[in-house]
């Protein structure tokens, strides 16, 4: 079919999902009122557990299976992309090619932020049980400020520091990690994911359970995963070349 | 006025989709999927919200209580954005491959190509 | 309903807007960055830190990153494919 054929089709179509949306909405609770049962339950749930953020708490503690859900959709896909950006059959990895000028000073900021951008990082993840943050977050922050080396412009820096094995295996540990830790609670509580051990006192670094421990496995993965991602993206534009070229220096 | 985050999430999700039918590139189509599932985000994280409340984070200044938005709807809109990065990732590799076997991104030229 | 709820909203609508409507990938590709920043505002505003540094990280880095990264090495392929027999293609004006 044409274009405006399916744009027209198309604009029918959201019209109609358009009108029915504006009358559901006008049939819901009011915004910003304050009957909220989920969130009752959640709180007293998480303050039970001694678990001071309650988003990590519903997270990894009360719905845990979906975040194992998710985390095996996010490994699969790194899986997945991984596989498809592979150089194929008539193509071949060159050596970096030698980077345009770039000034010393921009360089050094990346070197110098590089480490402070990993403390804050291991901070999220760490500490997301306590404080705004978690394992997603402390991954993506973990993986962004590794690859400051390359906004920079130190290509050769970042692939030195990034062993694509070594990253392949952090996101694979993290993955079955959190496995582990759901199968300890099915041998030693009964059911999957349950929060076996010790709940401790609340707004320490030790409480909360298995919730730190699935924070830490979480963010290994996230971070193993993004940083494959970017690797696999990064060869594909700097480093892979069809074989028809001569190598160049 | 009180259903216009409503509103906005509903017309994020529909000119995401706009971008998607309209599109001649399939990079632009993938921004846009991304524009479209900002929208299910504000939708969510519009249905927990509470006028006057705090951020469900408990701390030495706020104990813990019961007058703090809906945890329930942020903890899925959190996972959700990081999923939704790597499955974006799976299909710009997609896009990238299909420009490699056809030269072609424009979704119109590669309707009508066969075998 | 206070104001500033309504104002990043509508901030969030704009761009919106303005990443669909951008016809070239790469320039989608800053406003996708722009339009993840009115997210982060949008999350903040709603009471709601974890989301926020989510989309913080993600949609305004990794994203845009990974789109323009993409637009990269379609156009590398592109170029090869039609100048194919002259090998050097060491032209990086993209």
């Amino acid at each position: 079919m044409t274009r405006r054929t399916r744009l027209t089709i198309f604009l029918v179509g959201a019209g109609c999902v358009a009108a029915m949306f504006v009358l559901a909405v006008l049939g819901m609770p009011e915004f910003g009122g304050s009957h909220h049962v989920y969130r009752d339950l959640a709180v007293h749930a998480a303050v039970l557990h001694r678990t001071a953020n309650v988003v990590s708490s519903v997270n990894f503690d009360q719905r845990a299976v979906d975040t194992f859900g998710e985390e095996t959709i996010l490994i699969t896909s790194v899986v997945a992309a991984a596989v498809l950006l592979r150089p194929a059959e008539g193509e071949t990895e060159r050596r970096i090619p030698r980077t345009g000028r770039n000034l010393a000073g921009t360089r050094l900021l990346g070197y110098v932020l590089v480490p402070v951008t990993a403390i804050v990082g291991l901070d999220l993840v760490i500490h997301g049980h306590v404080t705004p943050g978690g394992g997603f977050q402390g991954g993506i922050v973990l993986a962004t400020g590794l690859h400051l080396l390359y906004v920079t412009g130190s290509y050769p820096a970042l692939d030195r520091l990034r062993p694509i094995s070594a990253f392949d295996v952090t996101d694979a540990l993290g993955a079955a990690t959190f496995g582990a830790v759901g199968l300890a609670g099915l041998g030693f509580a009964g059911s999957f994911l349950t929060n076996i051990m010790p709940w401790g006192t609340f707004g320490q670094l030790f409480s909360a359970g298995t919730v730190p421990v699935l924070n830490v496995a979480v963010g290994l993965e996230v971070f193993g995963g993004m940083v494959v991602l970017l690797a696999k993206f990064l060869q594909q534009d700097i480093t892979v070349a069809s074989k028809g070229e001569d190598g160049e220096a | 006025m009180s259903i216009y985050a409503y509103l906005v999430a509903g017309y994020l999700v529909l000119i995401g989709s706009y971008g998607i039918v309209r599109s001649r590139h399939m990079v632009h189509a993938v921004v846009s999927l991304s524009v479209a599932q900002a929208g299910t985000y504000v939708l969510l994280l519009a249905v927990g919200y509470q006028n006057g409340a705090t951020a469900p984070v408990f701390g030495s200044t706020t104990k813990p209580s019961t007058d703090v938005v809906d945890p329930v709807v942020q903890a899925m809109a959190l996972t959700d954005i990081v999923v939704s990065a790597t499955v974006t990732a799976l299909l710009l590799a997609l896009a990238v491959q299909v420009n490699k076997r056809h030269g072609t991104v424009d979704p119109d030229e590669l309707a009508a190509l066969k075998g | 309903m206070t104001a500033l709820i309504v104002l990043v909203l509508t901030l969030v609508a704009v761009a919106g807007t303005a990443t669909v409507m951008a016809d070239a990938p790469e320039r989608q590709a800053v406003t996708l960055s722009v339009f993840g920043l009115a997210l982060v505002m949008v999350f903040m505003v709603l009471q709601a830190p974890d989301v926020a540094l989510s989309e913080l990280g993600v949609g305004t880095a990794i994203v845009p990153l990974m789109v323009m990264l993409a637009i990269r090495t379609m156009r590398k392929d592109r170029r090869e494919r039609s100048g194919s027999g002259d090998g050097d293609d060491r032209g990086d004006d993209s």
